[in-house]
């Protein structure tokens, strides 16, 4: 692909995108939400990811430990084992790690369920029957990414915290009381907001990316293409959002 | 009535729609007739506004819905029932939920109003007792009279029927037959069927066109059916490989 098509693709691809944006904020609020059909998705986003993101960030902050204890070890000061652990979860790895669990596995599904519905004819049924599918499919999905991932980080931050507590008891010592304490005494705030602020924002590029590719397939081997291409641009839009909101927050609270 | 004047559409190069006319008179049971492929669901979206024609005119009851806004032909599009050719239930709803689906979207009726008039709809198309089941659980046949049942729930104008018997055993196939023609006369309602099935369309129509290279190049009733001259639409009508379509083609 020669470079300059390779932009032109780009710069179709943003307006596009730009566009379903447009339309899902719109739609957002123009009708009474059916509380149950959110709630399922909830479920869906939510309840369905505890398991693997548990596992996910529990050992991941097993591994920070042992990774950040090895520095320490040289300063004689495994107890900042602690704090470190929590700001390396709450601030950065927590959010990130987490939103890429969601885009991986929820993203995709979304993707292939509403890029399944779109090749047998279920979208064009929706419109016939006067609903807009954005309305239909995407505002539900949208809402429930943005409320379900900031509780899901939440709720990944404790358990992997407890993650390197297990490290910091078990090759440390260091008392349970001890450990906690100096992990709620260096959080500040800030740490805690920012967080939550890129779950957040990570909720709206999973929601957008994931249902967008979902509308592109027309015809069965489209939707396989789609489920890849959901997945790896949520992946680089994460990142690339991640890096933005990092520096937004390092030069606006210094 | 719907009156269709010169419709054109393209995808990309492609030119699917050439020049599209038909007329279906109101009550009447009209057949669109075309190989696979011709382009007649790409026809049936535009004549219910799912697809914008690139130029021409279609007009429901005189209005002509090109020239419509997306909220005005909403309203216009609620005056058909469709019945697609994979019938296109919600694999994830009830076949409860399908069926009642417009009446939950567009009405204040209860629950159990709904699930009241599920059950008579779905008895007039032959099942009973299949509310709670999912899609997937029910066979070609049985999807497709749900599928009819989704769209005459609401009493449409008109009702389309985009390949209605497509990929469903022979028995099935007459069931259908029998059910279109019966809703037909007892609904008193437009119908229009697209099909590449003509043994099918024989049975159920009253008016019939022909839609060969994105054009209707035959339109008129069964007498002028069994007396045409052309010789594309009789060798369609044979069902013979050799002939001028084949050579059009080529």
């Amino acid at each position: 692909m020669s470079p300059i098509r390779a932009i032109g693709d780009l710069f179709r691809y943003i307006g596009s995108m730009g566009f379903f944006i447009r339309d899902t904020l719109r739609w957002l609020f123009t009708r009474k939400r059916d509380f149950a059909s959110l709630i399922r998705e909830m479920v869906f986003i939510g309840v369905d990811n505890l398991v693997l993101v548990s596992l996910i960030c529990f050992f991941l902050g097993i591994i920070i430990a042992f990774q950040t204890a090895y520095q320490l070890q040289m300063f004689n000061s495994e107890i900042q084992l602690a704090p470190l652990v929590a700001m390396s979860l709450v601030r950065e790895l927590g959010p990130v790690i987490g939103a890429l669990i969601v885009a991986a596995r929820t993203g995709a599904s979304i993707t292939a369920g509403i890029g399944s519905m779109k090749i047998s004819e279920q979208i064009d049924a929706l419109e016939a029957f006067g609903v807009e599918p954005i309305d239909y499919l995407v505002v539900p999905k949208f809402i429930s990414l943005i409320v379900c991932m900031p509780i899901l980080i939440i709720y990944a931050d404790c358990l992997g915290i407890f993650g390197g507590y297990i490290v910091g008891a078990l090759k440390f010592g260091i008392p349970y009381k001890l450990y906690f304490r100096m992990t709620f005494d260096a959080l500040t705030l800030r740490d805690i907001l920012s967080g939550l602020a890129k779950s957040t924002a990570f909720g709206c590029v999973i929601a957008f990316v994931s249902c967008y590719e979902g509308f592109r397939p027309f015809s069965s081997i489209d939707v396989s293409k789609s489920v890849t291409l959901s997945v790896v641009r949520s992946f680089i839009f994460i990142i690339i959002c991640d890096c933005l909101l990092t520096a937004i927050f390092y030069f606006s609270w210094t | 009535m719907i009156r269709i004047r010169n419709v054109f559409r393209s995808f990309g190069d492609k030119e699917v729609l050439k020049g599209v006319t038909l007329t279906v008179a109101r009550g009447e049971s009209a057949l669109l007739i075309g190989r696979s492929g011709a382009g007649k669901t790409v026809f049936l979206k535009n004549v219910i506004g799912l697809l914008r024609p690139d130029s021409g005119t279609i007009r429901i009851d005189g209005v002509d819905i090109t020239q419509l806004n997306k909220k005005q032909l909403e309203k216009v599009r609620l005056q058909f029932g469709l019945v697609f050719q994979g019938s296109a239930l919600f694999d994830f709803l009830t076949i409860e939920e399908n069926v009642g689906f417009f009446l939950h979207q567009h009405t204040k009726m209860s629950r159990l109003e709904i699930r009241k008039k599920v059950t008579d709809t779905l008895a007039m198309v032959g099942l009973k007792s299949i509310e709670d089941l999912h899609p997937y659980e029910l066979s070609g046949g049985m999807r497709k009279r749900v599928a009819i049942a989704r769209a005459i729930i609401y009493k449409p104008k008109i009702l389309i029927y985009d390949e209605p018997t497509t990929g469903i055993d022979p028995i099935a196939v007459d069931k259908i037959v029998s059910l279109i023609d019966d809703l037909h006369k007892r609904l008193a309602i437009t119908s229009l069927i697209v099909t590449h099935d003509l043994e099918v369309g024989l049975k159920i129509a009253d008016h019939f066109a022909f839609l060969l290279g994105g054009k209707v190049i035959f339109e008129g009733d069964r007498n002028a059916l069994d007396n045409t001259d052309d010789s594309r639409l009789i060798q369609f009508l044979k069902g013979s490989s050799g002939g001028p379509i084949e050579e059009m083609e080529v």
